[in-house]
């Protein structure tokens, strides 16, 4: 359940965006979430409700981009698209791969009041 | 609550000695808003830049907190969720690169063997190598009392409903673990294979442990612990003749994970693999070591130059 932490962090983010940036509601979120970030979007879509109530951003909506995943292939030593963990290589079949892209999970914008 | 620790709404206790005195006992430091005291490590802000997109009405004025749709604006923040943490991370990096201390962080579910490692491993180091350990649990002080047991300075870090380390509880905890140049810092994470994957601590390297009583496919079900791991340790190997699992099996999953960790099967008990472990430590402490040591005769290389052309 570590996407607790995450609202948390994330809501302290919004928190240091609002003083920068002047505002005072934050009415809706966007994450870039990439396939790989090891995010579950329910849980985190629960743990934002939940943290974000009583704060700035009570009630805003969150939307989450899904950003496609690579992976570096060991076996033919090139960057592939990869969809799941465990998929074997598309490109020569192998099974040794290590994601290298859709590893982030950012805040991308907000629509603030 | 701590604003950056983020692990729920219990209180995060640290208990070990104190920032202050290096005094016995278990002093129990309540990590409520309000109750912060010692020298308090300054808070870092993620690289972030962010720019307005007005939608805002020219004649609005400035400051107008007016709700309205008329007053909506986008703002743009390209930040990462974890910025907090990962600038916690990097103080607590520049601190123990500072110090000379090279860091571990262990990772693995409950009961693979991580205390049990330590203290067969602080046994090994005692009197050659100077050591600190700081435990992660949601209760309990079992685990540093066990390292105290056997002489070494522990803190224990209680995360209360929890589930990981993060850098901000650590940084706290180094404040209380003061070591030697040379010393290396043992970080024992809440045993959990999925959460503290995500928490860089300021780690020098990354230690994942599987018991091998666990079976052989949990890095493919669990590979983010796997992943990032610079040394994966199989533990328990001394029972390997009384179990079912393919134990070639387990380390082609784990090489699936992560191709470039290097496995080490051992058995803390029996002793068998420790020696290879305790040399995979020796060699890392001192590839480390030499690392900071060229980086601090670079500067003073600099620092010497700066003065000879001032000089001329």
């Amino acid at each position: 359940m570590h996407e607790m932490a995450l609202c948390e962090s994330l809501r302290a983010a919004l928190e240091d965006a609002a003083q920068a940036q002047n505002f005072s509601r934050v009415t809706r979120v966007r994450l870039a979430i990439g396939a790989f970030a090891g995010v579950e979007s329910e849980a985190l879509r629960f743990g934002f409700d939940v943290v974000m109530r009583g704060s700035l951003a009570e009630g805003a909506e969150l939307v989450m981009l899904e950003e496609s995943g690579t992976a570096w292939c060991f076996s033919c030593g090139t960057t592939v698209p990869l969809a799941g963990r465990l998929d074997p290589c598309p490109a020569c079949g192998g099974e040794r791969l290590v994601p290298n892209g859709g590893t982030e999970m950012k805040i991308k914008d907000l629509e603030v009041v | 609550m701590c604003v950056a620790c983020g692990c729920g709404s219990d209180a995060v206790t640290l208990s070990g000695p104190d920032a202050a005195q290096t005094g016995e006992g278990a002093h129990t430091h309540s990590h409520d808003a309000g109750a912060h005291s010692g020298p308090h490590h300054g808070h870092a802000h993620g690289h972030s830049h962010a720019h307005d997109h007005g939608h805002d009405d020219a004649a609005q004025p400035q400051h107008s907190h007016a709700p309205g749709l008329d007053a909506r604006r986008m703002v743009e923040i390209e930040q990462n969720i974890l910025a907090k943490n990962d600038g916690f991370a990097a103080q607590n990096r520049a601190r123990l690169a500072a110090d000379g201390i090279f860091a571990l962080n262990l990772l693995a579910g409950p009961g693979a063997g991580k205390t049990t490692l330590l203290v067969e491993t602080l046994k090994a180091l005692s009197g050659r190598v100077a050591a600190a350990v700081i435990e992660g649990d949601q209760q309990t002080a079992n685990d540093a009392e066990r390292i105290r047991a056997v002489g070494f300075p522990a803190v224990q870090i209680n995360t209360g409903k929890g589930c990981h380390l993060d850098a901000h509880m650590v940084g706290h905890a180094l404040e209380r673990l003061p070591l030697p140049a040379g010393g290396i810092l043992f970080i024992e994470n809440v045993g959990n294979l999925v959460c503290p994957a995500a928490f860089d601590l300021g780690e020098d390297k990354r230690i994942t442990l599987l018991s091998v009583t666990e079976g052989e496919d949990k890095p493919l079900k669990y590979p983010d612990i796997f992943q990032d791991a610079d040394l994966v340790l199989l533990t328990k190997a001394d029972l390997l003749p009384h179990l079912d699992v393919d134990f070639d099996t387990i380390v082609g999953n784990v090489g699936r994970i992560n191709p470039t960790a290097r496995v080490i099967a051992l058995s803390s008990r029996s002793g068998v693999g420790f020696g290879k472990w305790l040399a995979w430590l020796e060699d890392a402490r001192r590839t480390r070591l030499e690392q900071l040591a060229r980086v601090a005769e670079e500067r003073a290389q600099a620092l010497r130059g700066a003065f000879h052309t001032a000089a001329e």
